[in-house]
């Protein structure tokens, strides 16, 4: 018998697959052909305070092994997330769920956190400030140590969820970030959002995304995530939610003996709407034939002395 | 939305750089002006193509060699199989057509013109068509409509086929409602040339093609829209330009 439990800050997920932010929406489109209780949780489409459009399209440009989106947090904002998507995603998802927030200031991220804290439904918080597609927000809270530290503090001080920073690749020492994070109250961090790239139309002889940078992920991204995931986990002890480019059950277990305690799947929905389910019915028998009982047993598990 | 292995029938030249390609599978969800999103070996994305014809078992494509994905779709042979998403998007609203519509169809565009006016005839509704293309030699399709029994018009930008100039120098007709799908440019000159309400078919770049991701929304005047669920297509009382 396998176990596939695994538990976040006193939240226990039945299994570790978390489809990620931006690529699941509020759920009902993935609840139209399968019953999403099957995930460990799922993380909400990134809620600001105000709604939001987002960039201007083209915001898809395809990649070796992945894509770059810029989308920029298009949102309803969080008043119709409350009013609105909850609502209607308890009627699919009976499980918590994990609650995206972002922002465009420290009294933003505390605001939206501090509603969100109210909604039974929520999980956790995973608090971004790592988006690599918008101005003056987003990613800018979380290239620092102290800005990192920051937001964590204002957010933790409005809410009694478990809060995990969602970190950014895109910064010279991510592991700093994490223990900036940890030192400032943080009950988790999720990493690692997007890499900051680009591509250029030969005909137009101009960027094909209209930001003109975006945000890479896809099995392109794996291995730079594992070896994130790997850095964190020796800088600090509180629980990571690992994520980037996951496409398979074999994907899970290598980034959670990298230091995850939970996986997040993205840009694999966006091709296969039925991956995480997949990997969610997967994951047993790749345990049973590595011969893992309790999954819980294997994080950190590459980490030798 | 369903998704669907498909085999290969055929998949042959009928135009400079266009391919049809026929395919046998399941295609119940399936309704004109929707499109279909193709997993390609060795691309990452999906590709969008729009669905020209279907039968319960039979699916009809027209595509375009773009890029290196529709390249390799032109390389495929019969007996293999194509891996698809169906259903997906909203699809073109036959009930306000009124009993003469225009469909008008630019190069690409062409194809989900076709089923619609399969549909449209069968609904006994009088339809006229004009396909629009830049020279003789990218022109399709002309035999089928006129097979359909629809009265079809042929425009050429350089001349060299049917009426010289683009839809827009065929549209001087009587109709009672419109259909369009083509370039961006030639949408908005239909916008500007039409004289009744109508349909209109867009393109966006696509994530994931089913409402997920958020990749392809664009601005209407009745809120923002997700080309690929929402749309692709928009009313003519709805579009910001």
């Amino acid at each position: 018998m396998t176990n596939t439990q695994v538990t976040l800050s006193g939240l226990t997920l039945s299994n570790p697959v978390i489809p990620a932010s931006g690529t699941f929406g509020y759920g009902y489109e993935f609840a139209e052909i399968y019953d999403i209780n099957c995930l460990g949780s799922f993380s909400f489409k990134g809620t600001t305070r105000e709604p939001r459009f987002g960039n201007e399209p083209p915001r898809i440009a395809e990649t070796a092994s992945g894509m770059l989106n810029a989308v920029g947090l298009q949102n309803p904002g969080i008043d119709k997330v409350i009013s609105e998507e909850l609502p209607k995603l308890r009627k699919v998802f009976r499980k918590p769920v994990v609650a995206n927030i972002s922002g465009f200031s420290i009294d933003e991220y505390a605001e939206c956190c501090e509603r969100i804290d109210k909604e039974e439904g929520v999980g956790l918080i995973e608090v971004n400030i790592s988006c690599p597609n918008v101005h003056c927000g987003g990613m800018s809270f979380g290239t620092s140590p102290e800005s990192a530290a920051e937001v964590t503090r204002a957010v933790k001080a409005v809410t009694s969820k478990p809060v995990y920073m969602k970190l950014s690749p895109n910064v010279t020492d991510i592991a700093a970030i994490a223990k900036a994070c940890e030192d400032a109250g943080a009950d988790g961090v999720s990493l690692i959002n997007t890499l900051m790239g680009m591509r250029i139309d030969l005909r137009h002889r101009a960027p094909v995304l209209r930001n003109v940078t975006g945000g890479l992920s896809g099995p392109a991204v794996f291995p730079v995530a594992l070896r994130m995931v790997w850095q964190v986990y020796e800088a600090v002890r509180i629980p990571i939610i690992g994520m980037g480019g996951v496409a398979c059950a074999e994907d899970v277990i290598e980034m959670m003996l990298a230091g995850a305690t939970a996986v997040e799947v993205g840009a694999a929905n966006l091709v296969d709407p039925f991956a995480s389910k997949k990997i969610v019915e997967e994951l047993p028998r790749v345990m049973e034939r590595l011969h893992i009982e309790n999954l819980t047993d294997i994080i950190g598990g590459a980490h030798h002395g | 939305m369903y998704n669907v292995d498909f085999k290969i029938i055929s998949n042959r030249k009928i135009a400079k750089n266009t391919f049809e390609m026929t395919l046998s599978g399941d295609t119940r969800g399936i309704a004109p002006g929707q499109f279909v999103n193709l997993k390609l070996d060795g691309f990452y994305l999906r590709r969008p193509i729009s669905v020209c014809d279907y039968t319960p078992d039979t699916l009809t494509l027209i595509y375009k060699v773009v890029g290196h994905g529709t390249e390799a779709m032109s390389k495929m042979a019969p007996g293999e199989t194509l891996d698809a998403l169906t259903g997906l998007g909203n699809g073109y609203d036959t009930s306000r057509s009124g009993d003469r519509p225009l469909l008008i169809g630019g190069g690409a565009g062409v194809p989900p013109m076709y089923v619609l006016a399969k549909k449209l005839l069968a609904e006994g509704k009088k339809s006229t068509a004009i396909l629009g293309f830049n020279s003789a030699d990218e022109a399709f399709y002309e035999a089928e409509f006129k097979a359909l029994g629809c009265e079809t018009y042929v425009t050429t930008a350089d001349g060299s086929y049917g009426i010289r100039g683009f839809v827009t120098d065929a549209m001087d007709l009587d109709y009672t409602y419109f259909y369009t799908c083509g370039p961006e440019p030639m949408l908005r000159a239909v916008y500007n040339k039409s004289v009744t309400s109508g349909q209109f078919s867009f393109e966006e770049r696509m994530g994931c093609g089913f409402g997920a991701c958020m990749g392809c929304t664009c601005k209407t005047k009745y809120g923002h829209k997700r080309i690929c669920k929402d749309g692709p297509v928009l009313t003519r009382e709805e579009i910001v330009w």
